[in-house]
Formats: structure tokens, C-alpha cells, sequence
């Protein structure tokens, strides 16, 4: 029980960070970006990778940044410039990516076996578990990349791209070219989302060409379930509230498959979830009517 | 100040939703002229303004501002000289931003932004100092976000935020229509008070005749994409709603006008 306790939360701080990308699109940006899925997978390819072939596990985790902001760039030239639809252009960078990932890869997985992880080298240094190390470094690295979000998005340009996704209309008229601002938030969600990629190679040992799928709705299931817990608060306490989202999304998983529930039904029960979730706003109303015509009304 | 010639604007050119919606207008303001721009649905009011900040692209003609041609700018370009208030109120602000971040989004429009702070203590004062002059009781509200406004409260604060960088032209795009008589009388008031202390050159388009003729010191009428009515200073001061109906019916050909054009 301890066991799967701490791993729930060394999987749920390691995919805050991905949740926290998600975040900046949806809620921020208010699109909906489906290159994550590819993109998760691209930051676990490219670290995967440069690992493999002997560079510094702390600067491949650098590099899945770039990769990812890269990714987001295309993404955003393709909505903003060529002017696809923004759901379309991010299935379409998340499809190609899928070549890339495995001619980055070339194999379908790529094993790190033997190979010191920012994990292991944390725990050597410390002298603790690697379970412990993986909590306590990528705690660090969840609640640093909070903070720094909290700092940008306060800046003039964070600020300009907050705007964007509540009004564009409003941020052209004050002289801010929207383009620019959507391109910048897409990077940025990326990047943090193949950092996350790259961290969870490094956790689990492996890249995988398949790990992406449904990533986008584990990061909404944990966006949702810590909007729900914190409420939509402060800034600040929106950021925390993913990390603590993202660990309640594993603990959660991790007791439906105690409870008896095959692990290949878990995307299908993440998918419900959210559905349900998404939906609950609509569902209050058709209710409250129904109520109101129950009462006596026509 | 403006210097617009030989506009032309079709709509969906070469499809049967084809329209004419600006046809060869020409328009000359002087600086510190305050223009009413008045007409019926579909005359090329709102059209005008659009062409003028670069919302849509004009077919044929140029714009100049201060002396500067912008007709090529993309609109965030053209912004940093113009300050827009749009008939909904919703449009020209960010409502899930506080009261303070619009304000700090307009006072840098034009600029280019950095990673400085968004909003600094010097900010601050001086937005303080300005939402007074709303006489909204905003400037103790400034950490509030702007969802919690009425629609008054939205528009006066755009109206804050179109002119907290003076622009070389401010368009106002019939800001009042969408309020309560009361608030839109209010936020009218507010319009010639930043108008006439900012020594600002303004065109606002209003469906309300009354309003045309007694704010700013120059009428036009539009009708079908043309300006069919040109009045200024004394000649302009002197004009009663009826008249204004009679020259519209032998202008344009057509017969004025719904209700709201005469009562509002």
C-alpha cells in the first residue's frame, strides 16, 4: 500500500508539469491543443536518446524544453499563419510527430537501461531511495515551474498573452499582434509538456512510441479534479491546485485497479470521467429545469 | 489629422452576397474635430471605422493619420496611434482580468512589451488618479476583476482605456447603444469630457439623432456606403431632428427611418 501510495504521487508531481501545459492552452489560450500527445512522447524520445547516446541527463532534460517548444511553434504557425482550425493543426503536428518520435527513437522503444537518471543521481547524492529522490526532485522542479509561471504570466507579456485567450479582439485594439501571443503560449505549454515527457522516461526507464495517447485527457481529468478541489481562485493557487490535481488523478487510478478494475479499461474510465466533468455545468442546468417544470411551470 | 480618400469596400465580391459597403468615401478632420457619424442599418458606419483600425482591408483608396499612411498596417499596428470603444460593452475589455491588468494593457499600447512587471506601484497611482475621473468609485476596485462590472462600468473603463495613452484618433462605435438611457447619457458625458480636456480628434458613430447633434462640432450622414451629409459649426449647431430626417429622405432617396434613430 505504501509502495502504491508513493508512487501515485511520484507519477502525479511528474505529470503536473504536463498537466500545467495543458493548462496554459485550455484555460489560458482557451484552445484546445492536441499536440501534447505527441509532444509528451517527443521530450521522452529526445531524451531517451540523447541519453542514450552518453549526454548529461539534466541537460537532455534541457533539450526536451526546445524540442517541445518547437513542436508548439508549428502548431501555432499552422493555426495562426496558415489559419487551420486550432483542434486540426494540433492533430496534425501530434500525427507527424509520431514519425518523428520514432525516427528520433529508432526503435518503437528505446530502453535506458544502466544509465544514471536525474533520479538515481539525486538519490546518490542524497543518499535516499530512488522512490524518494524521484518525489522530492521532481516536487522541486513542479512547485519552481509553478512559481515561474506565477512570475510570467504576471509580466507584461504573460499578460498580453492571458489577455489574448479572454478577448483578442481587445489585445489588437491595444496593439498586441495575437498571432505572436498564441505562438508564444503554445510554445511555452509544450515545452513544459515534453519536459514532463522527459522526466517520465527518465522515472520509468523507457520511451515509448505509444505513451502520448491520451495524454491530453489525463492532463483535463487532473486540470478538472484540482479546479474542483481549490476552486477557481488566485492565480497562484490555480497553478498549485494542478499539482495537486495531477497527484489525486494517481491515487484515484491507482484504487479503481485495486478495487478489481482491468488496467485496460483505464483510458475508457479516465475518458467518462472527464466527460462527466466537462459536462457538469450543462447537466446543473437541464436539471434546474427540470426541477422548475417539475414544481409547476409550463 | 485624418485624410481618407477615394475609399472603396465590397463585401464578398463576385458572390451573390456581393455589397457595396463603403463606396468613394472621402473625409478630411482636422485636428480637435469631434464628429458625429450618423445613418441608418447597413449604411457603412461601423464599416468605416473598421477600415479606419484596420479590422477589415480596404478595396481601393488610402488612409493617412497625422500625416502618416496606415491603410497597409495590420490593425495592432494601426492601434498605437487610435483608441477604440466598441457598442458592446464586452468587447473591449478582458473579463477575467482584473481592473488594474486592463488598464496596464492599455497604458502600453503601441509598446513594446517586455518582462517587466505587468502592473507596477507607479501604475497603479496613476490609474488610481484616472479611474477617479470615471466618478465610478473604481479606483477602490482595481483588484477586481472586470466580469464583476455592470456594462456601464465595462464601457466607462474602456473608454478609460481608449484614451490612457492619448491617441492621434479615437473612434467611438456607437459605445452608448447597447446601455440604459441613464448610463449612456453618463458615459456620453464622460466622452466629452476626455474629449474637450485631451484636446482629442474623435469620430463616433451614434444611431441616436439628438446625440448627433448635440455633441462635437461637425455632423455627417451616411446612407448605403456613401456620405450624403456634411455639417459643421454654426449651420450644424442649429439643426433640429426634424430637419435632419427631411435631408436624409432627399439625400439618400429613401424614407427614413425606424424609431430608434428618432426617439432614442
Amino acid at each position: 500500500m505504501e509502495y502504491v501510495l508513493l508512487n501515485a504521487l511520484s507519477l502525479g508531481l511528474i505529470w503536473s508539469i504536463m498537466t500545467m501545459g495543458v493548462y496554459i492552452t485550455y484555460r489560458v489560450l482557451d484552445v484546445a491543443d492536441l499536440s501534447v500527445e505527441g509532444t509528451i512522447t517527443l521530450g521522452a524520445a529526445v531524451c531517451a536518446r540523447l541519453m542514450d547516446l552518453g549526454l548529461n541527463p539534466y541537460l537532455s532534460l534541457l533539450l526536451c524544453l526546445a524540442a517541445g517548444a518547437l513542436a508548439g511553434l508549428v502548431t501555432g504557425l499552422l493555426h495562426t499563419k496558415l489559419r487551420i482550425p486550432a483542434l486540426l493543426s494540433g492533430i496534425l503536428t501530434m500525427i507527424a510527430l509520431y514519425s518523428v518520435n520514432l525516427k528520433i527513437m529508432g526503435v518503437a522503444n528505446l530502453p535506458l537501461l544502466r544509465i544514471p537518471t536525474v533520479f538515481s543521481m539525486v538519490g546518490g547524492l542524497l543518499g535516499l531511495s530512488k522512490a524518494l529522490a524521484t518525489i522530492l526532485l521532481s516536487g522541486v522542479l513542479a512547485l519552481g515551474l509553478a512559481f515561474a509561471l506565477y512570475w510570467f504570466f504576471g509580466t507584461q507579456i504573460g499578460s498580453a498573452i492571458r489577455a489574448t485567450g479572454n478577448n483578442p479582439h481587445m489585445v489588437r485594439a491595444q496593439g498586441v499582434n495575437t498571432d505572436t501571443t498564441l505562438i508564444l503560449g503554445l510554445m511555452l505549454s509544450n515545452a513544459l509538456v515534453a519536459f514532463s515527457g522527459g522526466l517520465i522516461a527518465q522515472d520509468q526507464g523507457f520511451a515509448d512510441v505509444q505513451m502520448g495517447i491520451g495524454a491530453i485527457v489525463i492532463g483535463l481529468a487532473s486540470l478538472i479534479i484540482g479546479e474542483v478541489v481549490l476552486g477557481q481562485r488566485h492565480f497562484m493557487a490555480r497553478l498549485i491546485s494542478l499539482i495537486i490535481g495531477a497527484i489525486l488523478y494517481r491515487l484515484i487510478i491507482a484504487m479503481v485497479l485495486r478495487m478489481g478494475m482491468p488496467a485496460d479499461d483505464l483510458k475508457l474510465f479516465t475518458a467518462i470521467t472527464v466527460a462527466l466533468a466537462l459536462s457538469l455545468p450543462r447537466l446543473q442546468t437541464l436539471w434546474a429545469k427540470n426541477g422548475a417544470s417539475a414544481r409547476g411551470g409550463k | 489629422m485624418l485624410q481618407i480618400t477615394g475609399l472603396n469596400k465590397i463585401f464578398s465580391p463576385g458572390t451573390v452576397n456581393e455589397r457595396l459597403a463603403l463606396e468613394d468615401i472621402n473625409l478630411h478632420l482636422l485636428p480637435g474635430d469631434y464628429v458625429t457619424l450618423i445613418g441608418g442599418n447597413g449604411a457603412g458606419k461601423s464599416t468605416l471605422l473598421n477600415v479606419i483600425s484596420g479590422v477589415h482591408r480596404q478595396d481601393s483608396g488610402s488612409i493617412y493619420l497625422d500625416g502618416k499612411r496606415i491603410d497597409h498596417l495590420p490593425e495592432h499596428r494601426r492601434a498605437a496611434d487610435l483608441g477604440r470603444v466598441f457598442q458592446d460593452p464586452l468587447m473591449g475589455t478582458a473579463a477575467d482580468m482584473e481592473i488594474q491588468e486592463n488598464l496596464a494593457l492599455a497604458a502600453l499600447r503601441g509598446k513594446p512589451r517586455g518582462l517587466a512587471w505587468g502592473v507596477s506601484a507607479q501604475d497603479k497611482a496613476l490609474f488610481h488618479q484616472r479611474l477617479a475621473e470615471l466618478d465610478l468609485d473604481l479606483q477602490d476596485r482595481m483588484a477586481t476583476k472586470v466580469r464583476m462590472l455592470s456594462g456601464g462600468q465595462r464601457q466607462a473603463l474602456t473608454l478609460l482605456m481608449a484614451i490612457l495613452k492619448t491617441p492621434k484618433l479615437l473612434l467611438l462605435d456607437e459605445h452608448t447603444a447597447a446601455l440604459d438611457p441613464k448610463t449612456a447619457r453618463k458615459v456620453l458625458e464622460l466622452s466629452d469630457h476626455f474629449i474637450s480636456s485631451m484636446k482629442l480628434t474623435c469620430l463616433m458613430v451614434t444611431h441616436n439623432m439628438r446625440d448627433a447633434i448635440q455633441h462635437g462640432n461637425r455632423l455627417i450622414m451616411m446612407s448605403q456606403g456613401r456620405i450624403i451629409l456634411d455639417v459643421e459649426g454654426e449651420q450644424k449647431k442649429n439643426l433640429t431632428v426634424e430637419q435632419l430626417v427631411q435631408m436624409f429622405s432627399l439625400r439618400s432617396g429613401e424614407e427614413l427611418v425606424n424609431d430608434r434613430m428618432m426617439l432614442g
